[in-house]
C-alpha cells in the first residue's frame, strides 16, 4: 500500500482523497473495504520518513487540504520497488506442519483436516467467483480476483496431494 | 419444473458393489442424500471414489445392491429399464463428460430429439431447442454437426438437450473433464446460471471451479460421503478484504 501510493504520487502531486480513490478504482470489489483513514495515517508516515512533503491548500467553502508530492527519496524509493521481484511466500509451510503434528500425535486425523482445509478453500473460491460475475469484462479489480482463484486452485489442488500421501501413510 | 413441494432427491443407504479381488469393492457404500428444489450440489472427491457411479445410481444408469432412490416423491430404485427410460425423459437431465451426442444429427435436431420423444409437438420442439441455442450462445451453431464444433460448443448443446424437457434434475458427470480452460468458464458460467436460474442441479466433478459454482459441496472418498459444506451468497466487505489479502496492507 505505501509503495503504490508513492507510486502513484510519481504521476503528479495529489491529495489523500485522490489517492484512495485510484487505489479503490485498482482493487475493484475489494476497494470498498479500504480503510478511509488507512490512506492518511499512510501518508503521514510517508511524510515522517521524508518521502513525500505536503502544502496545505487553503479552500474557500471547505476544510484546508493537504497537497502531497513525492522528494527525491521519495521517487528512488519508488524505482526501488518497481524493479524489486521478491514475491509472497508461496510453500504452504503452516498447514504442511499442522498435518505432521496431527500425525506425530494422533491429536487429529490429518486427512479429516485437509478435507475441512479444502472445504474451506472451495468456499473461498465460490466467493471469488461470485465477486468476478459482478465485475465488468477486462477491469483491474477483475484480474486481482483472478489471482486469488488460480492461487486457490493450486491450493486445492496441492490438497489433493496431501490427501493422497497421508491416505497411504494411514493414521499415525 | 413439475412444481414438486418434497425433495427432488432423495437417496438413503445405497450401496453398489462390483466384483473384485479378493472381496466385492464397494463402489457406494451408505450413501444418504437428500437435495432441495433449487438446489446445485457437487460431488468431489479421488477418481474411484464412487461419485459418478452415486450420479449414474440416481440417474438410473445403474442399479443400487441396497438402498431407496425417491426422484420427486416417487420411489425409483425398483423400476425397470422401460420404466425407468420414461421416467428419465421427463425427470432426468444428463450432461456427460464426452458430451455423448448424435454425430449424425445437427446440433438443432441433438436438442430437439429429447423433446420429440417425450411427445412434444415438432414445432413446438423446434422452437423451443433454437431458444436454447440461443440463451445458451451457440444459435448460429444450430445446423452444424457435431464434428464441426469445438469442444465448449458441444457442451452447450449437451446443456441445451439436457434441460430442453425443464427436467426435475440436471446430473452432470465431470461436464469439463474433456474441456480446455476457456471452455471450462464458459460451462461453469452456464452452469452458474441454470443454478441462479432455479434449476436442481447434481454436479460430479474433480475441478474445483465448476464445484465452486455449488450451493453445496459434498466430498467422497471409497464410496462414502466424508465432508460436506454450505456455500454463502455474498460476502461481508470485511471478509473481502481478508481474501484479497489487504489486511496489513
Amino acid at each position: 500500500m505505501k509503495d503504490a501510493i508513492l507510486a502513484l504520487l510519481a504521476k503528479e502531486p495529489a491529495h489523500g482523497y485522490e489517492l484512495r480513490a485510484r487505489l479503490a478504482a485498482a482493487l475493484g470489489p475489494a476497494g470498498g473495504a479500504l480503510n478511509p483513514g488507512q490512506v492518511y495515517v499512510t501518508l503521514s508516515r510517508l511524510e515522517r520518513s521524508g518521502l513525500v512533503r505536503s502544502e496545505t491548500v487553503g479552500q474557500a467553502s471547505q476544510p484546508d487540504k493537504k497537497v502531497y508530492e513525492l522528494t527525491p527519496d521519495g521517487r528512488d524509493q519508488v524505482e526501488t520497488w518497481l524493479s524489486d521481484v521478491s514475491w509472497s511466500k508461496v510453500a504452504p509451510v503452516e498447514f504442511h506442519l499442522k498435518l505432521v503434528a496431527a500425525a506425530l500425535t494422533r491429536l487429529a486425523d490429518p486427512v479429516a483436516l485437509v478435507d475441512g482445509q479444502r472445504l474451506e478453500l472451495l468456499r473461498q473460491l465460490h466467493e471469488l467467483q461470485e465477486l468476478a460475475q459482478d465485475e465488468p469484462a477486462g477491469s483491474e479489480g477483475g484480474l486481482l480476483i483472478e489471482g486469488a482463484a488460480l492461487r486457490l486452485q493450486a491450493d486445492i489442488r496441492w490438497l489433493e496431494a496431501c490427501e493422497q500421501l497421508w491416505l497411504e501413510k494411514g493414521p499415525g | 419444473m413439475n412444481g414438486i413441494s418434497g425433495p427432488v432427491i432423495e437417496a438413503r443407504g445405497l450401496v453398489r458393489r462390483y466384483p473384485g479381488e479378493p472381496a466385492p469393492v464397494r463402489a457406494v457404500d451408505g450413501v444418504d442424500l437428500v437435495v432441495e428444489p433449487g438446489e446445485a450440489v457437487s460431488v468431489m472427491g479421488p477418481s474411484g471414489c464412487g461419485k459418478s457411479t452415486l450420479l449414474h445410481l440416481l440417474g438410473g444408469l445403474d442399479r443400487p445392491d441396497e438402498g431407496e432412490i425417491f426422484l420427486g416423491g416417487q420411489q425409483v430404485d425398483g423400476l425397470s429399464e422401460t420404466e425407468w427410460a420414461v421416467l428419465r425423459r421427463r425427470m432426468v437431465g444428463f450432461v456427460f463428460q464426452a458430451f455423448h451426442l448424435v454425430d449424425e444429427l445437427t446440433a438443432l435436431e441433438n436438442v430437439e430429439l429429447p423433446a420429440l420423444l417425450a411427445g412434444t409437438g415438432r414445432r413446438t420442439a423446434r422452437r423451443q431447442a433454437m431458444e436454447l441455442l440461443d440463451r445458451l450462445g451457440v444459435g448460429a451453431r444450430a445446423g452444424h454437426l457435431p464434428d464441426r464444433l469445438s469442444g465448449g460448443e458441444r457442451q452447450r448443446v449437451a446443456v441445451a438437450r439436457a434441460v430442453i424437457n425443464e427436467p426435475l434434475v440436471v446430473l452432470a458427470d465431470e461436464p469439463t473433464g474433456n474441456l480446455d480452460s476457456h471452455a471450462t468458464g464458459e460451462i461453469l458460467g452456464l452452469f452458474s446460471d441454470l443454478g441462479s436460474a432455479g434449476q436442481t442441479l447434481l454436479i460430479v466433478t474433480h475441478d474445483a471451479r465448476v464445484a465452486a459454482t455449488a450451493d453445496r459441496l459434498l466430498t467422497m472418498r471409497d464410496g462414502a460421503i466424508v465432508a460436506q459444506t454450505r456455500l454463502g451468497a455474498g460476502v461481508p466487505a470485511n471478509a473481502l478484504a481478508d481474501l484479497l489479502d489487504l489486511g496489513g496492507a
